[in-house]
């Protein structure tokens, strides 16, 4: 028989002005178990946690029941206390009588009716509870980080500079992403590839960091702190090893006509390339899809140049297998397509352009050597018009646009429209926006700065329709301010197409087990006290991956995220959660059932004999849990047809008793 | 292939171009189109108003009887199309609206949308196939540029209409292709004619018409067809300088069933 005792929390007047917390107090007091019940202003207090020691040593406890605020705020700190009073933690129970009972009743006879209801439920429950250890795993002390954009490359950084090893695996054939194709960043309108080339040398120099570029991740296996994953590192069709990046071969080639994604496909590139100038590693690719030599076997000029010996056509795909003790997810983002917003003409015009567009347009290695020219013409623009929110929180139109805003839109549309004023004052800028948000350090004076200072001209309103004819586009918006109708003769239109994570995230996401919300962003362990953690453990989430950031918020969480990492690689061992699942593989009936429902991967299969009669031997499949990958959320135990499978701490029986209690 | 056919007040009236051009040309299709008996007005709008009940049983009857035949309803007028699909969705998804409309018509067997309407666009592209209209193509239009014109109520709503993309559609541009001819895209082609505002103010119906010619001819067409009798008397009546007539003339035309002496 247990000795139990129940502490019944005020939590202020959170819980007692509702609750009648005496009053529970005094009915749990003759629940079966129960030697000692008491009240307590704050339990989670020092002095709280005093009075609970207190009582375990005086009466002699054996388990204990909290009615205060949820499990997920407080379990952890009250079976710290329950271990300091030296018992097991797993004799703790909480019986959630805040959130599900005082924060959602009104009247003080009802709360206090459904709380002396938990109450009895969770006596109920640690009646049948028995102390629990958890187990222990390694930890393999390297990380892995999926992406190599400003988020990758900062959370490889921090973890290289705090002494563990680190891969980077990028799809492109170099690190940099978004941020590379950047012009200036707001608000300080010092040039991307300024701050950002600087740490992809640093990268590339770490000894601690190793660059998989042009590679993709193709399976992962395993648990926290023992991932094993599969990396697929495409053929480039170069050795990475000899190549010095030199670019004679890349002159040489014949095949001019390739359109040049780094420039969003404004210019070419050639079919062998390197994607751009300060490019990390700055090895050659042959794009398999335009090399003649690949295609039909006539050309290799390539090789005829290659000083290094570099160009090998054979070349075949390579899978490297890895063991690490953490993932990072950095797979970012990529502006959503226009083709379902053709109100704006941008498949009709080759002057409508997107934002990412126009930052190659003003870029120095850009298709115009960063002269703002017309891309259909060559000339230069003398009415420019900015559309912002262009699928962004377009909730009346969910099957082309995103209902969230993509956040970055207005400082880099303020940022366009100040820079094109700075450097070409004779030009008109006009912006449509639905509201300006600006909110971050220095990010409202900036946009100020566009109107006070530059003369842009904002307009609040939307554009219902883009026109073009001859050379100008007829934008057609309206002004909410002025309650008109506007008609603009535009030469250039720039629209801000909203942001949606990269199409490689999704698929990924299903080989992590990791979860996503409707959008397709990863989702973080706790929305506000665990940003940076993918609720399966040991996979962590750095920059837009997990919703739309500009760069200053990206590095800031792609730090967070590498201490995060640092703190698990720096164990040697790993406790776990002892509240796993089991199979009694004497009731198993090798269904498979709980095996489809695991979202963690934690069960297979194995062939075991059992004695039958008469001294022969049968073997049966069966069921096996791993416990270091459970994460103990019980869906295998509802859909276990036999009553196999079981939960450790919350076991069948144990859930029962808390309904008959509740029933009764 | 049999299909129930509703034509419309104005096929028979002002429109029977585009009413004599669809029968002819489903004939070289082989589409036998077999007009509703009695069909009345589709109600000409389809009223928003949640509990307006009467201006919608028209297009119920219509509906019903292409039940009741286990066939296709086909439309080929897009104010008729759009009211009938709509009033068709309505019927569909609101419970409560399909039963007063089953209990006021207080037949014996409910209706609840079950008809599949289509636009004789619709019947060409995804019943019939392109590529089949193609092949009976006898006067291919070669070299000739059209700019289709597609309006306001062929495509929207697009939760409901399902015929294209309302702001990049396709359709009636692939059918010119089809017929050899080449489909100009210019970016009015969607943009309202001024529908009825040409009774109470006609300046504005000239306006909207002027600025979709004016595009289409910027951008190269030489003729506009349509399948809306409403945007054709409006372009026309404000002052279109280039031709403006059906598809299912031009289809009448390449599949040489056009006659000389044709036209109201």
């Amino acid at each position: 028989m247990q000795r139990i005792g129940v502490f019944v929390c005020w939590c202020g007047s959170n819980i007692a002005g509702t609750v009648d917390v005496k009053a529970v107090a005094e009915a749990l007091k003759n629940e079966p178990g129960v030697v000692f019940s008491t009240d307590y202003q704050y339990m989670c207090s020092q002095a709280g946690q005093d009075l609970i020691k207190n009582a375990v040593k005086e009466h002699n406890l054996t388990g204990i029941v909290v009615c205060s605020c949820s499990p997920r705020m407080h379990e952890a700190t009250f079976r710290k206390t329950a271990s300091a009073a030296g018992l097991n933690p797993y004799m703790v129970e909480i019986a959630n009588i805040r959130e599900q009972c005082s924060w959602v009743h009104k009247e003080m006879p009802l709360g206090t009716q459904k709380a002396i209801i938990l109450g009895k439920a969770a006596v109920a429950k640690v009646n049948l509870n028995t102390p629990l250890t958890p187990g222990e795993s390694p930890v393999t002390k390297r990380a892995l980080v999926i992406g190599g954009g400003i988020a990758g490359i900062q959370t490889a950084l921090d973890i290289a500079d705090a002494g563990f090893p680190v891969d980077i695996v990028e799809k492109k054939p170099t690190i940099g992403g978004k941020m590379a194709q950047l012009d200036k960043t707001f608000p300080t309108l010092d040039c991307a590839a300024c701050i950002l080339t600087p740490k992809m040398v640093d990268v590339a120099q770490n000894e601690n960091i190793r660059i998989f570029s042009y590679s993709e991740v193709e399976a992962v296996k395993g648990f926290v702190g023992n991932f094993e994953v599969k990396i697929k590192k495409k053929a480039r069709f170069v050795d990475e090893t000899k190549c010095t990046g030199c670019g004679a071969c890349i002159e040489k080639c014949p095949q001019k006509k390739v359109p040049n994604e780094f420039n969003l496909g404004m210019d070419t590139r050639r079919a062998i390339y390197i994607p751009f100038a300060q490019a990390v590693p700055k090895v050659a690719t042959i794009d398999p899809d335009y090399c003649n030599m690949l295609k039909n076997g006539k050309c290799g000029v390539c090789t005829k140049f290659c000083a290094a010996g570099a160009i090998d056509y054979k070349q075949k795909d390579e899978m490297i297998e890895e063991k690490y003790g953490a993932i990072v997810v950095a797979t970012g983002f990529e502006p959503i397509s226009m083709d379902k917003f053709d109100e704006f003409a941008y498949s009709q015009s080759k002057d409508v352009i997107t934002s990412l567009e126009f930052e190659r347009l003003t870029n120095a290695a850009g298709p115009t050597a960063g002269k703002l020219l017309r891309p259909s013409d060559g000339k230069h623009p003398e009415k420019i018009v900015f559309v912002q929110c262009v699928g962004s929180r377009c909730s009346a139109c969910a099957e082309k646009g995103k209902e969230y805003c993509s956040k970055i839109c207005c400082m880099y549309t303020a940022k366009h429209a100040m820079l094109t004023r700075d450097k070409y004052p004779d030009t008109e800028v006009t912006v449509f926006y639905i509201d300006v948000r600006t909110p971050g350090k220095n990010f409202d004076e900036f946009q100020r700065r566009a109107v006070e200072e530059y003369g842009v001209n904002y307009i609040k309103g939307m554009v219902g329709k883009i026109t073009p004819e001859g050379d100008k586009l007829k934008v057609r918006g309206s002004d909410l301010i002025a309650n008109k109708q506007i008609k603009i003769d535009a030469d250039l239109v720039v629209l801000a197409a909203a942001i949606e994570p990269d199409k490689s995230a999704r698929p990924l996401a299903t080989m992590l087990t990791a979860s996503m919300d409707t959008n397709d962003f990863f989702t973080e362990a706790h929305p506000k006290l665990r940003p940076v953690e993918s609720p399966t453990a040991g996979v962590f989430l750095s920059g837009t991956c997990q919703g739309p950031k500009d760069i200053p918020e990206t590095v800031s969480q792609a730090g967070a995220a590498a201490s995060k990492v640092i703190g698990l690689l720096q164990k040697d061992k790993l406790v776990g959660n002892p509240c796993v699942a089991s199979s009694d593989q004497l009731m198993c009936n090798g269904c498979s059932s709980c095996e489809r429902v695991c979202p963690y991967g934690a069960i297979s299969y194995e062939d075991k004999d059992f004695p039958g009669p008469n001294r022969t031997t049968k073997t049966r499949r069966v069921a096996v849990v791993n416990p270091a990958v459970c994460q103990g959320c019980g869906a295998c135990t509802v859909a276990c047809p036999s009553g196999a499978m079981d939960l450790s701490g919350f076991k069948n029986t144990q859930i029962m008793a808390e309904v008959d209690a509740i029933c009764k | 292939m049999k299909v129930s056919y509703f034509p419309g007040c104005t096929l028979k009236n002002k429109a029977k171009d585009l009413d004599r051009y669809t029968y002819r040309t489903a004939e070289v299709l082989g589409v036998a189109l077999e007009e509703i008996e009695e069909w009345q007005c589709c109600g000409g709008v389809f009223s928003t108003a949640k509990d307006e009940i009467a201006s919608k049983l028209s297009s119920v009857r219509a509906l019903k009887a292409a039940y009741k035949k286990g066939q296709p309803l086909v439309t080929v007028c897009s104010g008729c199309h759009n009211v009938i699909k709509q009033t068709n969705y309505v019927m569909q998804n609101d419970r409560d609206f399909a039963d007063k409309v089953n209990r006021y018509m207080a037949e014996e067997d409910a209706y609840n949308g079950e008809t599949d309407v289509y636009n004789y666009l619709e019947l060409l592209r995804d019943v019939i196939g392109f590529d089949k209209i193609k092949e009976k193509v006898v006067n291919p239009l070669t070299g000739k540029k059209i700019g289709a014109y597609y309006g306001c109520l062929l495509l929207r709503p697009s939760t409901v209409m399902k015929m294209d993309d309302p702001e990049n559609p396709r359709i009636i541009e692939d059918l010119i292709s089809a017929l050899g001819a080449e489909p100009v895209v210019y970016a009015n082609r969607n943009e309202c004619c001024g529908g009825y505002i040409a009774l109470e103010d006609p300046k504005s119906a000239e306006k909207r018409s002027l600025d979709i010619i004016r595009n289409a001819k910027a951008n190269g067409a030489e003729m506009i067809i349509t399948a809306c009798p409403l945007c054709k008397y409006n372009l026309i009546k404000n002052g279109a300088d280039i031709p403006v007539v059906y598809f299912t003339e031009l289809l009448a035309e390449a599949f040489g069933v056009k006659e000389e002496n044709d036209g109201e």
